[in-house]
């Protein structure tokens, strides 16, 4: 048992270090990217991922586990994560615009698409030219996705036309294509009537109104499609095929190693702060109450730092991570809302204040504001226990009501 | 990055259950449980046969030398099988105390035994409910002689000898303690043993009265060699614990998917669902602190004491929630003396507590951050 490199994981993290100090600057304390600003395409900083992407393309390291000549040097996922953990330590813009397209989108593309369709799109996502995002959510089809209804009809001249509308959009404003899951048809149960195509963002068809979240920045989208022709090459499996294609992208989801961090709001900050306060018994730092939560919180993040070297040993062995790496973000997200709560209860009447105003210039407010989200996105803590409980514990799915009727016969509420 | 045990280790470790599953089923556990005897004589011999109690012990003191990681693998199985043998009496807590603080005189003398199984030992140190503190601490050693009562000994009434925590100097608190070994069958030793919960594993109260006692360490270290053993053996537990934790996901899981109610399997039930699903990231948490313990028990890191905290308050807390929502998952058929749930739940209170309440290692692990950001 150590924390030591491999012969040949220390021999490629050599090898990316001197690459890396020819390309680019060590980082100097953090880089400050806001992340809202970031999703709100911060021109100059959307400029700077595209140009450090196209860098990394050239060389192989934009896409490390795909083929030479694609963006990749055909490595290993572990590979792929020292490169990341290198990369972290220079001053480089954030790869983040380029994640959902190729972690998720251009692999549907390239599982499912003609061998034009690779030639044209599959570089320019690589290299960062191109920003693609993934059109499944629904205002009618959050947890139970395949209850979507945008529709598209296959006119009689083989294309076809796709009306709805489709919400929590990551990205979408910045994005050039992306791919949509549609019903094709709503007479067959709803795991059958789906199909997948990928559009053009840029498309007239397409109104992306920002949303305003209840913490008050607009990260995602709501997007309407109106009359929106694509054409039949744009179908990304069978007709009728959609939610196998769909699991096809979610799959490539569940492959990212790591998951939310809760933007690094921990017990490190919750330390920081009770330094700070005087509580009615003397420093809050010595209160048994506040003693009792940090170690709480504590023994969570660090069982899931660990946990995330259990996976990486996985990795670093060519073996699958166990479902072990299932764990993080129904402890992180939680466990965020907790804490900054737990953190704005010592604050106080000043707990009650946000941004600069409020202590550790509104830290746990922040936390606290975003953490709703976080336990919502990218799967519900209820849909994530399902999913723990189903594919790694093994048990029963719940009986679905819905399960064989006509998409048009399954009642709706409001 | 090699963040798992080795082929080996793995090896030893699943001759450990196929052992443990033929000679330490639930019937075992049972009949200590329901006996007289305090543990299973038998069991532990054979125990002893198969060389665990001399995995970390070196070799010049008679063991095995394998090492931690090795006894770590053996300890989730003894955790698993609720084995009623004083192991982790004798092998964490005396065998760690003699490790860290004994003359090569003393090692030689005692270790031999214990790595053949010639030897029960313990620990002892509170004196009453509540906190141990060193001001607390009134039994005193003086002259190599020991006077004073312990409380709620573990295998207090079947062990050999005791590591106890004693004062040397009345009202010098923590730099008058010293540790000392007392045989308890010699004179001026009484036992009085407990009613526990758990009665797969033994207690007793103890009475020093000018017993005969042999000083382990220095005099003035007492506190800081006992907290170092106890850190050891909270890793060494928190394996234990993991095991156990780990079985009662097993029965409930297994309970769930054969339990039929409103004409299908509870398993089905998102209630019951999520319940197991919690189970199971509180049992990955402890599991992968606890191979952190692990990882600090067998270098000897720096980062060893905020390690052995994380792993006992994670594996407590996975072991407590997993044995008691295994008994909800059961039902009422969970809560029957016939059914096996209510040991796993009394063995997680009695884990939980035998090295100090989650609530004094709660404290150390926050005290150990305050010295690592200082």
């Amino acid at each position: 048992m150590d924390f030591e490199d491999s012969p040949e994981e220390a021999a490629f993290r050599k090898e990316v270090r001197a690459w890396l100090d020819a390309n680019a600057k060590k980082r100097d304390g953090r880089r400050q990217i806001d992340p809202e600003d970031m999703e709100n395409g911060a021109a100059n900083e959307m400029a700077a991922s595209k140009a450090w992407q196209k860098v990394k393309a050239k060389a192989g390291y934009a896409r490390i586990t795909w083929p030479k000549g694609m963006g990749g040097i055909g490595g290993t996922p572990m590979q792929s994560i020292i490169f990341g953990q290198e990369e972290s330590k220079y001053d480089v813009a954030n790869g983040g615009p380029f994640a959902i397209g190729l972690g998720m989108c251009i692999p549907t593309l390239m599982a499912y698409g003609d061998e034009e369709a690779k030639k044209r799109y599959v570089w320019p996502a690589v290299q960062g030219d191109e920003i693609w995002c993934q059109l499944f959510s629904e205002p009618a089809g959050g947890s139970d996705v395949a209850n979507l209804r945008t529709k598209a009809e296959k006119n009689p001249d083989g294309t076809w036309t796709i009306n709805g509308s489709k919400i929590w959009t990551t990205g979408a404003q910045f994005s050039d294509y992306g791919i949509i899951l549609t019903r094709t048809d709503p007479n067959v149960p709803k795991h059958k009537g789906l199909t997948m195509f990928y559009i053009d963002m840029k498309d007239p068809g397409v109104d992306i109104r920002p949303i305003k979240q209840a913490s008050g920045g607009s990260g995602f989208n709501e997007i309407f499609f109106t009359d929106i022709k694509v054409k039949d090459s744009q179908r990304l499996g069978a007709v009728g095929q959609g939610w196998t294609v769909a699991l096809t992208t979610l799959m490539h989801e569940r492959l990212a190693v790591g998951g939310g961090t809760g933007g690094g709001l921990d017990v490190a900050q919750l330390m920081a702060l009770a330094r700070t306060l005087e509580l009615e018994d003397g420093p809050a730092i010595k209160n048994a109450a506040v003693r009792e939560k940090l170690a709480d919180w504590y023994v969570r993040s660090a069982g899931l730092r660990y946990t995330t070297m259990r996976t990486m040993t996985a990795l670093s062995q060519g073996k699958q991570p166990g479902p072990e790496a299932s764990i993080a973000k129904i402890v992180v997200a939680s466990k965020l809302q907790d804490l900054s709560a737990f953190a704005m209860d010592l604050e106080g009447e000043a707990g009650i204040l946000q941004g600069n105003e409020a202590p550790m210039q509104g830290a746990f407010q922040g936390g606290w504001l975003s953490s709703p989200g976080l336990r919502i996105a990218g799967g519900t803590d209820e849909i994530l226990r399902n999913i723990i409980a189903e594919r790694v514990l093994g048990l029963p799915q719940d009986i679905r009501v819905d399960k064989d009727v006509p998409f048009n016969k399954i009642p709706t509420g409001r | 990055m090699n963040f798992d045990f080795s082929d080996d280790q793995k090896m030893l470790k699943d001759q450990a259950r196929k052992f443990l599953s033929e000679k330490c089923t639930t019937k075992t556990v049972r009949t200590v449980f329901e006996g007289d005897q305090h543990y299973d004589a038998n069991l532990w011999k054979q125990i002893a046969e198969m060389g665990w109690h001399g995995t970390a012990i070196p070799e010049e003191f008679g063991g095995l030398g394998l090492g931690y990681l090795e006894l770590c693998v053996i300890a989730e199985e003894m955790g698993r099988a609720l084995a009623p043998v004083p192991f982790s009496s004798t092998v964490y807590l005396f065998a760690e105390a003699l490790l860290i603080a004994g003359s090569d005189e003393q090692k030689k003398k005692y270790l031999p035994k214990v790595a053949e199984g010639l030897l029960i030992g313990t620990f002892a140190r509170a004196e009453g409910p509540g906190a141990v503190l060193p001001k607390n601490i009134k039994t005193t050693l003086k002259g190599g002689k020991l006077s004073g009562k312990k409380i709620a000994v573990v295998d207090g009434p079947i062990a050999d000898f005791a590591v106890v925590l004693a004062q040397t100097n009345e009202g010098a608190g923590e730099r008058g303690l010293q540790l000392c070994v007392v045989d308890l069958k010699g004179a001026g030793v009484t036992r009085t043993t407990n009613t526990t919960l758990d009665a797969s594993r033994g207690h007793s109260d103890i009475t020093f009265d000018n017993a005969a006692a042999e000083p382990l360490g220095k005099a003035g270290e007492g506190w800081s060699d006992m907290q170092r053993v106890l850190d050891r053996a909270a890793i060494l537990m928190a394996f234990e614990q993991v095991g156990g934790a780990d079985v009662c996901l097993a029965m409930a899981k297994d309970y769930a998917l054969n339990r039929y109610a409103f004409g299908r399997p509870i398993a089905s039930f998102q209630a019951i669902k999520h319940k197991l699903a919690d189970m199971y990231v509180n049992n990955e948490l402890a599991r992968s602190n606890a191979y952190y313990g692990a990882w600090a028990l067998s270098t000897g890191a720096r980062e060893l004491p905020l390690a052995a905290a994380s792993a006992r308050v994670s594996a407590t807390q996975a072991f407590d929630y997993a044995s008691k929502e295994n008994i909800q998952t059961h039902g009422g058929i969970g809560f029957t003396w016939q059914m096996d749930c209510h040991f796993y739940y009394k063995r997680a209170k009695e884990t939980g507590l035998v090295l100090g309440p989650q609530r004094a290692w709660k404290d150390r692990i926050v005290s150990e951050l305050e010295t690592s950001n200082a």
